[in-house]
């Protein structure tokens, strides 16, 4: 990467500057099992891009997967430079205990805290992607049609809700409620059929552990009469329908964590600007979106939520576009990566400052003078007639 | 064809996203803590203020506590003159810190020793607060041979100004020691021997700044006590630890071993390390942990390259050292053992900012390729435009192109 020239400035005249990339050294990059190869793979090939050297310990979780990335990678790539280490808690936690130069971790925010403890003891820098729970606001006047395919699009399409950026919850206005949950159930029913179980396109559940932690999310008495639609398991194959449930309490277990499952809970508001202060009452989210013919709730939206990154009239759009950086925020995260941002996430910006031995102010050298000090503080100013009265001492 | 359909679609965005576009909002964190240190505390308090607060975020300072004349200056003229709701100071010491550390933080900005950061940086991890450390090391001066008298004496003052000038090198980026070839060393230490009276005058101790408290004054004593170092002493060496003072001092070789040579030093001694060829000091300095910031006195533009290429450190700067600071365009900040996080300038605006992609789309178009139930046929369009393929798109649209 070609060293990037800066401009400098007079307190340091004459001198010529440039900021430097450079690699930080030997990366490690825990993935995770809901994107196995992309999440796994995005982050190598920016350490890689960058010059670092990397170790990648897949999850667990998606054991073939994980066998797969360390047979093609140890066969494919350069066994000095890119190394995979399987395994589960015991082997991460042994990773955790070396100094890595950098840590990059896709997961859960319990375990990102564990993460960056470990790293604090080598103060190892961090990048965390974590989750949070996505909220879409949905106003009235606007196409629902299509608004409802992109929703079921970034929830049900997305590995059926276990996507950190898939919508997690929906506000929406009293009035609009009934006729939002008719376009996604008439959509829903487009997309996966009478009987979503047998789609062939529903993704499963990924372990028995994730899918009783589910089912506990719809059993909770606050919320299973709540249910508008769905809630329709299949045990054995570990999948759970589409399903809607509408104006949940705000302490129920589902309102309360991240669902990362197949259940969309929908809270209602009287005015749709009050959806703002719902979603700035939690944590912040890896992604906000809001579907709007409004300009004025559109500016008050961006301007007022914080979250890692939103989309406008579509759900996970943000995400595939590589000019864009794709990171959390607060509970969600810190630091981001995607295109060029993962070559910057994974390289030390070095300064480098070139001056000459000609030019030199003699008020820089012991000892000082209040002479001195007035010629430094005109030359710091770049104030040109201070600096010319306080070279003839006026 | 192909090049009018990708005038057409010219987006970054592939074109399921069509059309659409998006850009990047700085927003603020929220509150930031900033733990300032003793040798600069205004300059360490105020300028990462200045950055939290251009980006929109409010501001606890924590002045240290053992700079107390500096950290109530701070206290009063901040609570006198800036907002009281978006700035405040806490002043006191580590029972204090600790405290602060137990809140939730937007972000905490730490500058200071490894120790103390890796303190802030466990206690932080409890709230997923993200944090930059600004830390220090051994920033190594590489001074080669220089054949003439203009570049010797600019090159000599440079290095005795960001030594004994620098709050007598009690600064993260004070130069800490010197490497330089065997036959020049003699010249150099001459050199420095000259300059260091001319600049700080037969009586040291009224013009040379003072070691910050009793503990650090015999942390240094204890570094020349060791019979070892002692021996290397040219230059120097007196001290009176009841006034703060340590004389600038100058030694020639002392053992790599010794705590001089393996301890960040934060004071006005002056190790001086020879060796054979100018270039044996890259390997020297890569054989030891990353710096903060590099020096060297040069016209050599082979050694400059490959110093540059083959070192990594905060910064690097040639012919001249401290003066990195008040370049605004640079960044600020480590790597390594030196710390992450970088400020001054834009860069500290970037650092107490997040930058959240916005990406908006119309409800003209969509693409029913998007949406299951999924085909074959779906998945092939899917790629190709994943790949901005635009014309197979239409090919398979017309059957022109088999699954």
């Amino acid at each position: 990467m070609t060293p990037e020239k800066v401009k400098t400035s007079s307190t340091t005249f004459p001198s010529s500057a440039e900021i430097v990339s450079e690699p930080l050294g030997v990366i490690m990059v825990i993935s995770t099992w809901n994107y196995p190869f992309l999440l796994s793979l995005d982050p190598i090939v920016g350490a890689i891009s960058a010059g670092n050297t990397v170790v990648l310990k897949p999850s667990e979780i998606a054991p073939a997967t994980s066998s797969m990335l360390s047979k093609l990678i140890h066969e494919y790539m350069d066994s000095s430079a890119v190394k995979v280490v399987e395994g589960a808690v015991p082997e991460t936690t042994a990773l955790l205990e070396q100094k890595w130069d950098k840590i990059f971790y896709t997961g859960s925010c319990k375990v990102g805290r564990i993460i960056l403890a470990a790293a604090a003891k080598h103060l190892t820098p961090v990048i965390l992607e974590l989750g949070g729970k996505c909220p879409v606001v949905v106003d009235k006047n606007i196409n629902l049609e299509v608004a409802a395919r992109r929703i079921i699009s970034g929830k049900w399409c997305s590995n059926n809700g276990q996507t950190c950026v898939a919508p997690d919850y929906v506000i929406t206005t009293k009035a609009f409620a009934s006729k939002l949950i008719d376009a996604l159930i008439s959509e829903l029913e487009k997309f996966f059929g009478k009987e979503p179980l047998k789609s062939q396109d529903l993704s499963r559940i990924v372990n028995s552990n994730h899918f009783n932690r589910l089912e506990k999310l719809l059993d909770d008495e606050k919320v299973s009469d709540k249910i508008v639609h769905g809630g329709q398991r299949d045990e054995t194959n570990l999948k759970i329908a589409p399903t809607i449930l509408l104006d949940v309490p705000e302490d129920s277990l589902i309102m309360k964590e991240e669902i990362f499952g197949p259940l969309l809970p929908i809270i209602t508001v009287n005015k749709i600007e009050d959806s703002i202060s719902v979603i700035n009452a939690r944590e912040k989210p890896l992604a906000a979106y809001l579907f709007t013919d409004e300009k004025k709730l559109e500016e008050e939206f961006i301007g007022s939520v914080s979250a890692g990154g939103m989309s406008i009239n579509e759900t996970t759009l943000h995400v595939t576009d590589s000019s864009l950086p794709f990171g959390g925020v607060g509970e969600s995260g810190m630091g981001s990566y995607h295109g060029k941002f993962s070559f910057d996430a994974f390289s030390h910006k070095k300064a480098v400052l070139r001056r000459s031995f000609a030019g030199d102010a003699a008020a820089r050298y012991p000892p000082y003078t209040p002479e001195k000090l007035r010629l430094i503080k005109a030359l710091l100013d770049g104030n040109i007639l201070a600096i010319v009265r306080a070279l003839v001492g006026w | 064809m192909n090049y009018l359909l990708s005038w057409i679609f010219q987006a970054d965005l592939p074109v399921a996203a069509f059309p659409s576009r998006a850009e990047l909002v700085p927003e603020p964190l929220g509150v930031i803590l900033v733990i300032s240190c003793w040798n600069f505390p205004f300059g360490v308090s105020l300028e990462p203020l200045i950055g939290a607060i251009a980006a929109g975020n409010t501001v606890v300072l924590k002045p240290s506590e053992l700079a107390p004349a500096s950290s109530s200056v701070l206290a009063n003229t901040i609570h006198t003159y800036l907002d009281n709701k978006a700035i405040k100071v806490i002043q006191g010491g580590p029972s204090i810190g600790e405290k602060l550390l137990q809140q939730k933080w937007d972000k905490i900005f730490f500058t200071g020793s490894a120790k103390v950061a890796r303190i802030v940086m466990t206690a932080a991890a409890i709230n997923l607060t993200p944090v930059a450390v600004e830390l220090g090391g051994k920033c190594p001066a590489i001074v080669d041979s220089l054949s003439s008298s203009w570049d010797k004496e600019i090159a000599t003052k440079r290095i005795l100004a960001a030594k004994f000038g620098t709050c007598a090198g009690q600064a993260c980026i004070a130069i800490d020691y010197i490497l330089v070839e065997k036959k020049f060393s003699t010249t150099l230490v001459k050199l420095l021997k000259a300059y260091i009276l001319s600049m700080f005058g037969e009586i040291p101790k009224e013009s040379v700044g003072r070691i910050i408290n009793k503990n650090h004054c015999s942390r240094l004593r204890k570094l020349l006590d060791e019979p070892s170092v002692k021996a290397t002493i040219v230059h120097g060496g007196s001290y009176d630890e009841d006034a703060l003072f340590m004389e600038p001092t100058l030694l020639v070789d002392p053992p790599l071993k010794s705590e001089i040579m393996t301890e960040e030093i934060f004071g006005p001694l002056l190790p001086i390390i020879t060796v054979e060829k100018i270039e044996d000091s890259i390997e020297f300095i890569k054989s030891r942990p990353r710096a903060l910031a590099i020096y060297a006195f040069t016209n050599n533009e082979t050694l400059k390259k490959k110093l540059a290429s083959e070192t990594s450190s905060g910064s690097v700067i040639f012919n001249d050292a401290i003066i990195q600071y008040i370049a605004d365009s640079l960044p600020f900040g480590g790597v390594g053992e030196s710390g992450f996080g970088r400020y001054h300038g834009k860069f500290s605006f970037d650092m107490f900012t997040h930058e959240k992609p916005v990406a908006r789309r119309s409800f003209l178009t969509d693409f029913w390729f998007r949406y299951p139930p999924w085909n074959d046929q779906k998945l092939q369009i899917f790629k190709s435009a994943y790949r901005f393929n635009y014309f197979e798109i239409i090919l398979i649209i017309l059957g022109l192109k088999k699954s």
